[in-house]
């Protein structure tokens, strides 16, 4: 740490941060996602360890901030660098926030994000594109860190597209795969349209507040006197980035298929970080949407909805990624949930330990397509927890935290939702009990068809062996962090000011335990079997285990909209242009040297032009009478 | 206003000019030597321009004005300056012709004539942008017409002769609006110096000689007809000639077969520089000269902004054609620089700090120019790298490419994102500021444009997947990579594309005064003067 300090410059005495150094948090990763494309591509350990080595100081660098924050209460406002002047008054900043928030925030990028780095270098290993991919993860990184500092609207809206091309380049990462480039398409388009959405919200506040920044919107907006009408509107339309980022029905569509990128992507980006973005935004700027119930209503359903939604849609599901991907859906809809419900707090609260445990979650599943030979059937699998301890164990930590077992941090977190709920709205809180039982009985379905039974595909099982080092000691971080991070209480806490204290009574605690133990338990009769099988569930259910089979048909919805309507529209402009503009053109061209001859017979005198006009004409002629004739 | 001790400005337009002489007075077979004059030429004025750009003052107004009496019996004066409205833009024109010279280096069919055009284009494209005469700016607006005419109907594709055909009498067609409107104009007030004009606009004099006109020619011909509809007539006469060149939905139908048929260094200059002509028309001249008209019928020419935005993203979705899809996002880019200059001219008493609103609009249609100058030029020069090698222009007969040409597809990717407006790259910063601008203003319109925002990103990701992605053509495995020059040219473009994206200080300050004056203009006015 001392040659870190030396070299950043500091000045602890002052009781300041060093301000160069909480810039080089964000600039490091960037840096070497420069140096890795332009200069040292074709050596990949290089590459690799530049990557690491960047989000390694970022990570140090942050946790040095938090410890002097939570410890000491020390914090710093850089000053921000102004980027752009329109006009006389319209001035863009590039500033940096360094709140309980942010630096909360920065603490879980860096961290898991470091986890993840670590872990890509066993399970990327041999691949032809591997420094490309540690490009990537660090332009990756820089964006999220610059969404969690930004300090105004303008400068979240540049890293929220920059994480956006980011998580494209990843998810199409195997580019030869038809399907990757689909998938990395579909990422960027669904959610450039919650963008739009979100653009034109900042807009209509900039029209009614004349500034960008946080700090200045938060003091000004209560002042404005806004009709609810327009706040709400506002609050909505900037929500729209959340959804599309975050995946929120009916936005989600992108986030299953986005498995197709690398598994320490998944975690990363399409688990822990990035699609906690959304969730982040909305409590960067809770003072904008608190005051408005309207909006809070309807993020609040929002995310009741896609949570119950996705945890539906997991449970018919074959491929070991899209199973946590529907689960990190539905979890994300636990956190705009409890935004909805006016508990930014607990919403990060949930944030955290999730990131913890469903990163942990995909690189253990990553662990077990490396250990099976890129097999990501369920089916396919079977018995493997004695082949794969690590990978077992933590796995199953990673299942108990999510389903929110005590006393593991999803247990905490999700806690805390559930009673914020039943406070507000019990129809929510039933949406969200049925979710966590339902989250339960299909992560106890993939941990026991995945690690029990009897082996289904016995050449894979036989060659099946433990991950490298550098992918378990990542899964052990993580695992423990998955345990502790609800245990220090003060998270909720130390975010804002101490919310009152809640009612908790034993008896609803204790129903809230049972749960998911519940759903363990019934997951287990239907699958801890030494050949489970999804057929009693498909009977049992009927047309309803087909319509979440199919994800309650939204794919085939959008792509009949896509097919048809854009489509349609796409060959009516073109035909338009082709036939009949053209013929106006050319039919307006004679019609209008008729009437041209009448006017020119009004320009008695339009010798000079008519001489301009001449001298064009006549080099023509000219010219094409030299080189045509 | 400034005048400058050695004719930088003259220099910068007539270098190609001479440079065209000399290569007239070589044997055709010195094919290396026209080669190495043309590109000298445009360097000399690329460097001179560089030379304008650093020691231009935005604050000062014109700036390296050069001005000397011609045709005193009519009143003409050669006139040339630069200020923030058309700094950019010849610093645009200085970037792009060298590249696009350098993009037909291999160049071996009829070299001698093919490098005169050019640096008769070139030319013209400077010639537009510092002239301040009509008298002559209309002889090199034509100039930037006639070259560009020949290189489409000699080196094009298989169709160029149509499509020059229709490039030329499109553009003739507009022309023609320009010359009978400023005809008029010289009869009414015996100027044809833009600045004189915008000053006689302003304070009402231009439409008090409008009247006397209409009066006269009632008195002489009969011809009866209201002052304010003849003053409409000239606007529209004017928006005809500038709308086509732009071109404005839906006078853009040339523009698909132009660019698609002309040689590639065409379709860089064309596609980069001319388009830019007819927005700057509506800068230099609509705006100042016609300020009641365009008001007047600002809600019509908003909605062809939008019309240009949406259906030309629309248009461009539907393209198999790798090369008119580039085309057809021009038509929609240039709607969003239209769409900022139009949202100057409307008014919104409701709006707070309109002016300042205006600035950013009417800034990011300036920025937006260049931007897109600096991204269609490298995109149709990617299209042009890539059909020299394959020999179609198909979407569906590429994929994979990415495979075997990782520097193309790279240098692809970037451009594309650079026209779909990603924020770290130039595109971004001007159709931002376009949309911040024009939003409190004409909110429903600005709304509505946003569609383009979402069809631009489909057909661009598309077009980067069908070329780039998916499993390898076999009959491409053995394409080779780009060459030396071929990385030079887009990494020149690339610089520029990070560089405004990341610090469009510079750019800004260049166009902000001009653009405040101009934004003024509209903030005081009251009433239609004639």
């Amino acid at each position: 740490m001392n040659h870190l300090i030396y070299l950043y410059g500091t000045d602890w005495g002052m009781g300041q941060f060093p301000i160069c150094s909480v810039w080089m948090i964000l600039f490091t990763p960037l840096v070497a996602a420069a140096l890795i494309t332009l200069l040292t591509g074709r050596q990949k350990g290089l590459s690799a360890a530049l990557s690491i080595g960047a989000i390694l100081i970022s990570f140090a660098l942050s946790l040095r901030l938090f410890l002097l924050f939570a410890l000491k209460g020390i914090q710093h406002h850089p000053h921000p660098i102004q980027w752009l002047v329109v006009g006389n008054t319209v001035r863009i900043n590039f500033g940096m926030t360094t709140d309980a928030l942010a630096l909360l925030m920065l603490l879980v990028v860096t961290g898991v994000g470091s986890a993840i780095h670590i872990y890509s270098l066993g399970y990327m290993k041999g691949d032809p594109g591997f420094s490309r991919f540690f490009a990537c993860m660090s332009l990756f990184t820089f964006s999220m860190l610059g969404i969690v500092i930004s300090s105004n609207f303008i400068q979240i809206f540049i890293f929220w597209e920059l994480v956006g091309v980011s998580s494209y380049l990843l998810i199409g990462y195997w580019f030869e795969r038809p399907s990757a480039a689909d998938a990395g398409n579909k990422a960027f388009l669904t959610t450039r349209i919650g963008d739009v959405g979100m653009m034109l919200g900042i807009l209509l506040l900039w029209s009614h507040a004349h500034t960008f920044e946080f700090t200045e919107l938060k003091a000004k907006l209560p002042t404005l006197g806004l009709p609810v009408g327009t706040l709400a509107l506002i609050g909505a339309l900037i929500f729209a980035g959340a959804v599309g980022k975050s995946a929120q029905v009916p936005l989600h569509v992108w986030l299953p298929d986005a498995m197709e990128g690398p598994t320490p992507v998944s975690a990363l980006i399409h688990a822990a970080t990035m699609v906690a973005a959304g969730v982040y935004m909305l409590c960067r700027i809770s003072w904008l949407i608190l005051p408005s119930q309207t909006a809070l209503w309807l993020i609040a359903w929002i995310g009741a909805i896609t949570a119950l939604m996705a945890a539906t849609i997991a449970i018919a599901q074959n491929d070991i990624k899209r199973i946590l991907a529907y689960s990190t859906l539905s979890q994300l809809g636990y956190m705009v949930m409890a935004v909805g419900l006016g508990g930014p707090t607990q919403a990060m609260f949930h944030l955290t330990t999730h990131a913890f445990f469903k990163a942990l979650l995909f690189l253990g599943a990553g662990s077990v397509i490396i250990a099976l030979h890129h097999e990501q059937d369920i089916w396919k699998m079977g018995g493997l927890w004695k082949k794969t301890p690590i990978t077992f164990w933590t796995f199953l930590i990673g299942t108990l935290a999510l389903a929110g077992v005590p006393p593991l941090s999803g247990f905490y977190s999700k806690d805390e939702i559930l009673l914020l709920a039943i406070e507000r709205n019990p129809m929510l809180f039933v949406m969200a009990v049925a979710t966590a039982f339902l989250t339960a009985y299909y992560m106890g379905r993939e941990v026991f068809v995945v690690f029990f039974g009897k082996p289904r595909d016995y050449h894979a099982y036989d060659h099946a062996q433990e991950s490298p080092w550098v992918m378990t000691l990542p899964l052990i971080f993580l695992a423990a962090l998955s345990i502790v991070a609800g245990w220090y209480s003060k998270v909720p806490d130390f975010l804002g000011p101490p919310h009152e204290a809640q009612r908790h009574s034993s008896l609803l605690t204790g129903g809230l335990i049972l749960v998911p133990l519940f759903g363990f338990l019934v997951a287990a009769k239907i699958y801890w079997k030494a050949e489970p099988s999804d057929a009693p569930v498909k009977v049992a259910l009927g047309n309803l285990w087909t319509l979440v089979e199919n994800k309650y048909y939204f794919d085939e919805l959008y792509h009949w909209i896509i097919q048809y309507v854009q489509g349609t529209i796409a060959i009516v402009c073109d035909v338009f242009d082709r036939w009949i503009l053209q013929r106006l053109g050319i039919g307006g061209l004679s019609v209008g040297t008729g009437l041209l001859g009448r006017t020119v017979r009004l320009l008695q005198t339009g010798s000079i032009s008519g001489y301009a006009f001449l001298i064009g004409l006549g080099v023509t002629v000219i010219i094409y009478y030299a080189v045509v004739r | 206003m400034t005048q400058s001790s050695i004719p930088l400005l003259s220099l910068i337009t007539f270098m190609p000019l001479v440079a065209a002489a000399l290569i007239l007075l070589l044997p055709k077979t010195s094919e290396r030597e026209i080669k190495l004059i043309a590109l000298g030429a445009s360097m000399i004025s690329l460097l001179t321009t560089l030379c304008v750009w650093s020691r231009f003052d935005p604050n000062a107004g014109l700036a390296f004005e050069e001005r000397w009496s011609w045709i005193p019996t009519l009143n003409v004066d050669y006139r040339l300056g630069v200020d923030g409205l058309s700094v950019t833009m010849v610093l645009l024109t200085a970037i792009v012709t060298p590249l696009a010279l350098l993009a037909h280096w291999k160049q071996d069919r009829n070299v001698k004539l093919f490098f005169i055009l050019f640096l008769l284009l070139q030319t013209g494209m400077f010639g537009v942008f510092t002239a301040l005469n009509f008298f002559h700016w209309f002889i090199f607006w034509e100039l930037g017409l006639i070259p560009m005419y020949f290189l489409i109907k000699i080196w094009g594709a298989e169709d160029r002769t149509y499509a020059s055909f229709k490039f030329f009498v499109y553009t003739l067609a507009g022309s023609v609006g320009i010359l009978l409107a400023f005809s008029f104009i010289y009869l009414a007030t015996n100027s044809l110096d833009f600045l004189d004009l915008r000053q006689k606009a302003a304070s009402g004099e231009l439409g008090v000689a409008i009247s006397r006109l209409v009066a006269s020619i009632h008195e002489r011909t009969g011809f009866h007809v209201s002052a304010s509809c003849f003053g409409s007539l000239l606007f529209w006469g004017t928006f005809l000639g500038f709308a086509i060149k732009v071109p404005i939905w839906p006078f853009h139908t040339w523009l698909p077969d132009a660019h698609t048929q002309a040689p590639t260094g065409g379709s860089m200059l064309l596609a980069a520089v001319l388009l830019k002509m007819g927005v700057y028309g509506f800068l230099r001249i609509i705006l100042p000269i016609f300020p009641d008209q365009v008001h007047a019928h600002v809600h019509v020419l908003l909605f062809l902004a939008l019309a240009s935005i949406v259906f030309g993203a629309f248009a461009a979705l539907a393209q198999t054609d790798f090369k008119r899809l580039v085309a057809y996002s021009s038509v929609n880019h240039m709607g969003y620089a239209m769409l900022g200059i139009f949202a100057t001219v409307a008014s919104a008493p409701n709006v707070a700090d309109i002016a300042n609103e205006k600035s950013a609009a009417l800034n990011g249609a300036m920025l937006q120019m260049f931007n897109h100058g600096i991204s269609s030029a490298a995109l149709f020069f990617l299209v042009g790298v890539i059909y020299e090698r394959t020999h179609t222009r198909k979407l569906e007969e590429y994929g994979g490419l990415r495979k075997n040409m990782p520097i193309y597809a790279g240098i692809l990717g970037i451009s594309m994102f650079s026209s779909l407006g990603l924020p770290g790259l130039n595109g971004f910063v001007g159709e931002f500021l376009v949309f911040k601008g024009a939003f409190p203003i004409v909110t429903l319109i600005t709304s509505l444009a946003t569609i383009g925002l979402v069809i631009t990103a489909v057909f661009l990701l598309g077009m980067m997947q069908k070329v780039c992605f998916g499993p390898l053509n076999t009959k491409w495995a053995g394409l080779p990579d780009m060459t030396g020059r071929e990385i030079f040219i887009g990494a020149v473009l690339m610089f520029f594309m990070f560089w405004i994206g990341i610090y469009p200080g510079p750019m800004i300050n260049a166009s902000n005064t001009a653009v405040r004056q101009l934004v003024d203009l509209f903030q005081t006015m009251t009433v239609a003067k004639f």
